[in-house]
């Protein structure tokens, strides 16, 4: 008996469609089309809600300011709370962790030669919140317990498309090796093409987004040689995010020898705020 | 070997590279601090005053009072730094972005709302320096 990865979630996780959900706007014409692209998926977690999530995301200068900057960080606290941004802290549940399957997963990803950096104390942002906010509605409490897992992709250098994706072999080992029956989610955030800054912000790349999602699927592996250079240019600066979506992808069965995964929902929607919404899940 | 940066080659974006970091280490350290209530009132009752705490430049300092957000990043500042600015301005994040580009929040929205801004002619900065270097 031991715990294993049973779904992989990816979805985008920009700051307005968190200020959309908690103002209550989410009926207004601009984000009906967005929101109703995640009531299926709504319905999934609803039925298939998992022991625990790991759930990757990156910090906006907010648990990590310029101080220290790990690449990879695993929470292993039993509670996160939901930061002030600066807007003041969204009105959602904290965060309740899962510290003994979080320990266990740093031990195992450590001693498999990734160095990950063990947190007890970090408010989380919206890069963390707002994924939840989207599958799960504006419940009193997040369905799971989650085991928060960021990744620097705001100062280079930031990690390689090939290191997260090795990352994700990495810890899906470590949950296989998790002596206890329990149903685990992976989750992987941010993206897709857009950028925040500078005379170029608001690029959009459809196209790139869409051969994303198809290569994601189906050639996770030959994705993963994409060069930073080519997310900047093609998905705009802070496209970068897309690396994160490699982590889940190689928790998958199929990169450990098993078969494909089943594309359960599939969604794509321009715009939220400056930002192109994708969004996928697939199950083991 | 001096640090590869291919991104260089991308018009009108900064890559938040070592460099910039070094720059901009207060500048951003200043806006982190906006992240406590208390700071930002203090930061809206005396900005000027506020600034002189840190060992931000003079331009650096000058930069935020004008909230010259493309001057910002130029200077060393990072867009998830930045928007505590605007978040204590009260700004969403497409505001912020609109005011970097040139146009009004307005015509920003449309742009977004029909798609966005086009990759094509606006991947290398060689396309930018063909048509006098705007958008």
């Amino acid at each position: 008996m031991s715990a294993r990865i049973t779904a992989s979630v990816y979805t985008s996780h920009v700051p307005a469609i968190g200020a959309a959900l908690d103002l209550g706007k989410t009926d207004e014409p601009y984000w009906r089309p967005l929101f109703a692209g995640y009531e299926d998926s709504k319905a999934w977690l609803a039925d298939n809600t998992p022991d625990a999530i790991i759930l990757v995301y990156n910090d906006h200068a907010t648990a990590f300011s310029l101080e220290m900057i790990p690449t990879f960080a695993i929470g292993t606290a039993a509670t996160f709370d939901v930061a002030d941004e600066g807007w003041g802290p969204r009105p959602v549940p904290q965060v309740i962790g899962q510290p003994m399957l979080a320990s266990h997963i740093a031990q195992s990803v450590i001693q498999q030669d990734f160095d990950l950096t063990i947190v007890n104390e970090m408010d989380v942002d919206h890069g963390l919140t707002v994924p939840l906010s989207l599958m799960c509605g504006q419940p009193d409490a997040w369905p799971c317990p989650i085991i928060p897992f960021a990744v620097n992709v705001v100062h280079y250098p930031v990690p390689s498309g090939r290191r997260c994706l090795n990352l994700g072999q990495a810890i899906r080992a470590a949950v296989e090796s998790y002596d206890e029956d329990l149903n685990i989610q992976i989750w992987g955030t941010g993206g897709m093409s857009h950028q925040l800054q500078g005379p170029r912000a608001g690029l959009i790349n459809s196209d790139f987004d869409q051969a994303f999602l198809d290569d994601l699927i189906a050639s996770p592996s030959e994705l993963a040689d994409k060069p930073h250079v080519d997310y900047v240019r093609e998905a705009g600066s802070e496209g970068i995010e897309l690396v994160m979506w490699l982590i889940a992808r190689g928790a998958m069965a199929d990169l450990a020898g098993g078969r494909p995964p089943t594309v359960r929902h599939r969604f794509y929607h321009v715009p939220a705020s400056n930002t192109a919404v994708g969004h996928l899940i697939l199950e083991n | 070997m001096a640090i590869d940066k291919p991104y260089l080659d991308v018009p009108g974006t900064t890559v938040f590279d070592a460099e910039q970091s070094r720059r901009g280490y207060w500048l951003n350290q200043f806006c982190m601090s906006l992240m406590k209530a208390e700071n930002r009132e203090r930061f809206k009752s005396d900005e000027a005053a506020y600034l002189d705490e840190w060992a931000m430049t003079p331009e650096q300092k000058q930069a935020v009072l004008d909230r010259d957000m493309n001057r910002m990043i130029s200077l060393g500042g990072n867009i998830y730094f930045l928007a505590k600015i605007g978040a204590t301005d009260g700004l969403s994040f497409q505001q912020m972005a609109a005011s970097m580009t040139g146009v009004s929040e307005e015509e920003y929205r449309d742009m977004m709302v029909a798609g966005g801004r086009s990759p094509d002619g606006n991947r290398y900065v060689s396309e930018w320096q063909d048509d006098g270097g705007a958008p």
